[in-house]
């Protein structure tokens, strides 16, 4: 017996050593980015959802153009070149002739990305012919919400590497829109397969793309892996592996970096950016980026139809308050609905201050002074526009006990959260929203036009005709100055019928093990991990 | 004898899984919501779906036969689909729960090599100075609350030293085949990819969750061990075996121990049910991926189908446990099988 366990032991402990590794040790060939949420999809078309965009777009994906985020120059990606027609309806993108997609466990690619591959890719969004367009709900959230998918009439195949895309009318921001990283280019010869096999479910799921990594599997709430993509179009990608271990508490997030055991740490809050800074083997970021924390009302629901009533509550939050101790001064207050770096950006005069005596008299003339009983939604995440809303929601709660007014504290799993929200069950949220391009447009139909109602994105639910012809005047013209006009008449009238109060425009932090380069925060979009490295 | 015995034993055994199943049939009546939700974990079914989902669980029929519906689902391993991932409860349960039982057999294995040998030193030492030091170190791995020692190891260890990880069963970039999904077991099935280095880094998951789930286990085990041998060094044949000149540990290895690890066996088999509630707060806190701390979270974003799905698998598991725990029991020690009657 005692011979056996002796056997058992030795070579447990040294068969191992003797035997020749099968495999190479892949710990310093990978990286491991700890996540906060698990992604809603793989499939960047159907969700705006900020925590999955950083986790899919640009790791499994490319798009045709992109945004340079300094200059906000658009560049070639799968595009090469494009060609705007003179009357501003017609752009013509020349594709790339090399690009390969994943070659995965469940598909193998027989011919290099195409024309076909993009016609297909636009058409699922509102084309209901598309076989995919009604798989997954038929919901494309921020194509809807910008009515992207009113806009484009068709798009059609020139040639094996040409793509016209016909609008129904010119506008502004159609490039910019093609540069986000929801325009992602999916393989139509994958969709034709799982035709095939009867499994188009999984479209969304297994996600087949042309960007530098490829996905692998995904355990929910706990990892999903990807691996390098080997013939990647654009450069050598050097990590073998990128794992995410998704990891929804933010202390264990941060516990998890001084562990090592990430090496990269999305969104700690700014009260442990202290202990992080202390170490030398991390490397603290802070980053200006396009963003809007805000408190929004269901405009649908009374009392909050009623705009006094939305002033008042505006009215009776201590903002000072707010900034200290949920974004330690690590924030901009909000003077618009817009953030001073935007091109459109214009102080309000008229934005609400902390004043509960005006709060109670707009209450009173509303009729409601004896106060009235609402509910409060708090995200249980935490995003750069907002690191801690439970905070928040607990100072806006004990504000709104001034004046009378009894809030109640909703939460649910982020994913759910998002959810009822669009289903607008909600009387009051508090969110926010992180552009996907420096365009001001980006701000304002993706929350606040009617479309955007209809797409359950408006978390305000506020539909006002007067507003959209605001939006669609600013995105008929190419003239700049014309457009800053409009956008600024547009800010107005949000900060005047207060659809949503603006509170805060945070920085984006990211802790990063100091031996990992080629990750670089942009101001707007998800984060992109295609040059990372270990050095 | 025997046979009388095991048939008390199994009936009792059947009974409880019977009630068992009532309880979690019950729970999709006393849950909030749609009881089809609570029943499938289907949520916004279409029409179609909607009827096809009432005749599968016979719902506009009596409750007899709903339950009949239930149990067959059950058996045929439809456990409905979880509310929050979509995906088979079952299959869930498949995968975490090796998690969970190969952590608590881990933790089991360390408090019997620790504890029984401590219980014998303490009491072949009564109240010489290893008894007080074994005594009162397991009195305080007693009182000590597991979530309080979990965080207490993780600050020393991992934060502080840097010694151990604080999460998971291996590090993620290790890609191991799930087989058995005992991570050991499948590391070794696999020929230790990765030349050892996975191997070694399960080990290292292991070693704090193992640690703080061995200690309350450990600590009972000492005490049972130690007033076990102290009753049996107390006997007659005994003080006869010491009269006859036998050295102290003669007596207790050739003696002693026998008759008094037989109580200890069955405390072992015993602990395995307090073992699972507090590998569930291990679970958690070391963010281990097994069964605890799924149900745990889901219990959190009031996923119903998983909730019941969870419980029955866990409490299954704790009664069957705890009778295999008592047959082995009786098997070594005749004079138990002649307590016929079942005891819960």
């Amino acid at each position: 017996m005692r011979k056996l366990f002796f056997g058992v032991l030795c070579t447990a402990l040294f068969g191992c050593t003797d035997q020749a590794p099968n495999k190479v040790n892949d710990k310093s060939q990978g990286l491991v980015y700890c996540a906060e949420a698990n992604p809603v999809s793989f499939n960047p078309q159907v969700t705006t959802t900020g925590s999955t965009i950083d986790i899919i777009a640009n790791q499994l994906y490319d798009t045709l153009i992109s945004i340079d985020p300094e200059s906000g120059e658009f560049l070639p990606e799968l595009a090469t070149s494009w060609q705007v027609s003179e009357d501003g309806k017609s752009f013509t993108f020349t594709l790339r002739d090399d690009v390969q997609f994943h070659d995965t466990l469940y598909f193998t690619p027989t011919r290099k990305m195409n024309a076909d591959d993009v016609v297909f890719s636009f058409n699922r969004l509102f084309d209901v012919y598309n076989p995919y367009h009604f798989v997954g709900d038929a919901n494309y959230p921020y194509f809807q919400s910008i009515g992207l998918d009113q806009l484009i009439r068709q798009v059609k195949k020139v040639d094996e590497h040409t793509v016209r895309f016909d609008l129904f009318n010119a506008e502004s921001s159609f490039l910019s829109n093609i540069g986000t990283d929801f325009a992602v280019i999916l393989s139509k010869e994958y969709a034709d397969q799982l035709i095939e096999l009867e499994h188009k479910q999984d479209f969304d799921q297994k996600p087949v793309g042309t960007g530098p990594y490829k996905y692998r599997e995904f355990l929910r709430d706990n990892l999903i892996r990807y691996y390098r993509h080997e013939h990647y179009w654009k450069h050598p990608v050097y990590m073998e592996q990128l794992v995410y271990d998704i990891t929804t508490n933010g202390t264990s997030r941060i516990a998890k970096m001084l562990t090592k055991e990430c090496d990269i740490t999305a969104h700690p809050s700014a009260t442990q950016l202290t202990v992080l800074e202390q170490r030398k083997d991390i490397e603290v970021e802070k980053a200006a980026n396009l963003n809007i924390g805000y408190w929004a009302f269901n405009t649908e629901k009374p009392p909050f139809d009623n705009t006094l009533v939305r002033k008042a509550l505006a009215h009776s939050i201590d903002f000072e308050k707010i900034m200290q101790a949920v974004f330690y001064n690590n924030g901009i207050l909000a003077r618009s609905m817009l953030p001073p770096s935007s091109w459109a950006f214009e102080a309000q005069q008229k934005m609400p201050t902390y004043d509960p005596e005006k709060a109670k008299e707009y209450l009173k003339q509303a009729g409601l002074e004896g106060g009235f009983s609402m509910t409060l939604w708090a995200m249980p995440v935490s995003r750069i526009y907002n690191p801690n809303a439970r905070k928040m929601a607990e100072l806006i709660q004990r504000d709104l006990r001034d004046i009378g007014v009894n809030a109640r504290i909703v939460e649910y799993e982020w994913n759910t959260f998002i959810e009822r929200v669009g289903r607008h069950e909600h009387d009051s949220v508090l969110l926010g929203w992180a552009a996907d391009t420096p365009d001001p447009d980006n701000f304002f139909s993706p929350l606040l036009s009617c479309t955007a109602t209809f797409s359950g994105k408006n978390p305000s639910n506020w539909c006002n005709p007067e507003f959209d012809l605001l939006l669609t005047q600013a995105l008929d013209t190419n003239d700049m100055e014309e457009r800053k006009y409009y956008y600024q008449q547009a800010q107005k009238m949000v900060i005047e019928q207060l659809p949503l109060v603006p509170i805060a425009h945070g920085l984006r932090f990211q802790a990063t093990s100091s031996d990992i380069k080629g990750v670089s925060l942009r101001p707007f979009g998800g984060i992109s991990l295609a040059e990372a490295r270990r050095d | 004898m025997f046979a009388k015995y095991a048939y008390r034993r199994l009936s009792l055994l059947c009974f409880m899984l019977f009630t068992l199943t009532i309880f979690t049939f019950a729970l999709n009546y006393l849950f909030p919501g749609e009881l089809i939700t609570n029943f499938s974990g289907e949520v916004n079914s279409s029409y179609a779906q909607t009827q096809a989902l009432v005749e599968k669980y016979r719902i506009e029929e009596n409750i007899f036969v709903q339950y009949g519906a239930f149990m067959a689902r059950m058996f045929e391993g439809d456990w409905g689909l979880s509310l929050s991932s979509g995906q088979p409860v079952l299959s869930h349960v498949k995968h975490l729960f090796p998690a969970t039982l190969e952590l608590c057999l881990y933790a089991l294995t360390v408090a019997v090599i620790i504890g029984v040998p401590s219980g014998v030193i303490a009491s072949a030492y009564h109240k010489k100075w290893p008894d007080k030091l074994i005594n009162s170190l397991s009195l305080m791995g007693f009182s000590i609350p597991v979530f309080w020692l979990a965080l207490l190891l993780i600050m020393a260890f991992c934060l502080g030293l840097g010694l151990f990880p604080m999460s998971g069963r291996i590090g993620l970039l290790y890609e191991i085949q799930p087989v058995t999904h005992f991570i050991l077991i499948d590391i070794y099935l696999e020929g230790f990819p990765y030349g050892g280095a996975a191997f070694w880094d399960a080990l290292h998951h292991l070693a704090l969750p193992t640690v703080v789930l061995a200690m309350y286990p450990t600590t009972v085990l000492i005490r049972f061990t130690r007033d076990s041998m102290l009753e049996v060094l107390d006997q007659n044949y005994i003080k006869t075996a010491r009269a006859k000149g036998l050295n102290r540990s003669q007596l207790i290895i050739h003696h002693a121990l026998r008759n008094a690890l037989l109580p200890v066996i069955k405390q072992i088999g015993l602990q395995f049910s307090t073992l699972i509630t507090l590998a569930m707060i291990t679970e958690v806190i070391f963010s281990w991926p097994g069964i605890g701390r799924w149900l745990i979270e889901s219990i959190y974003q009031r996923d119903y189908p998983a909730i019941q799905g969870g419980l029955l698998a866990v409490s299954f598991f704790v009664i069957i446990a705890n009778m295999l725990s008592d047959f082995i029991h009786s098997i070594l020690d005749p004079l138990a099988r002649n307590q016929a009657h079942g005891k819960v």
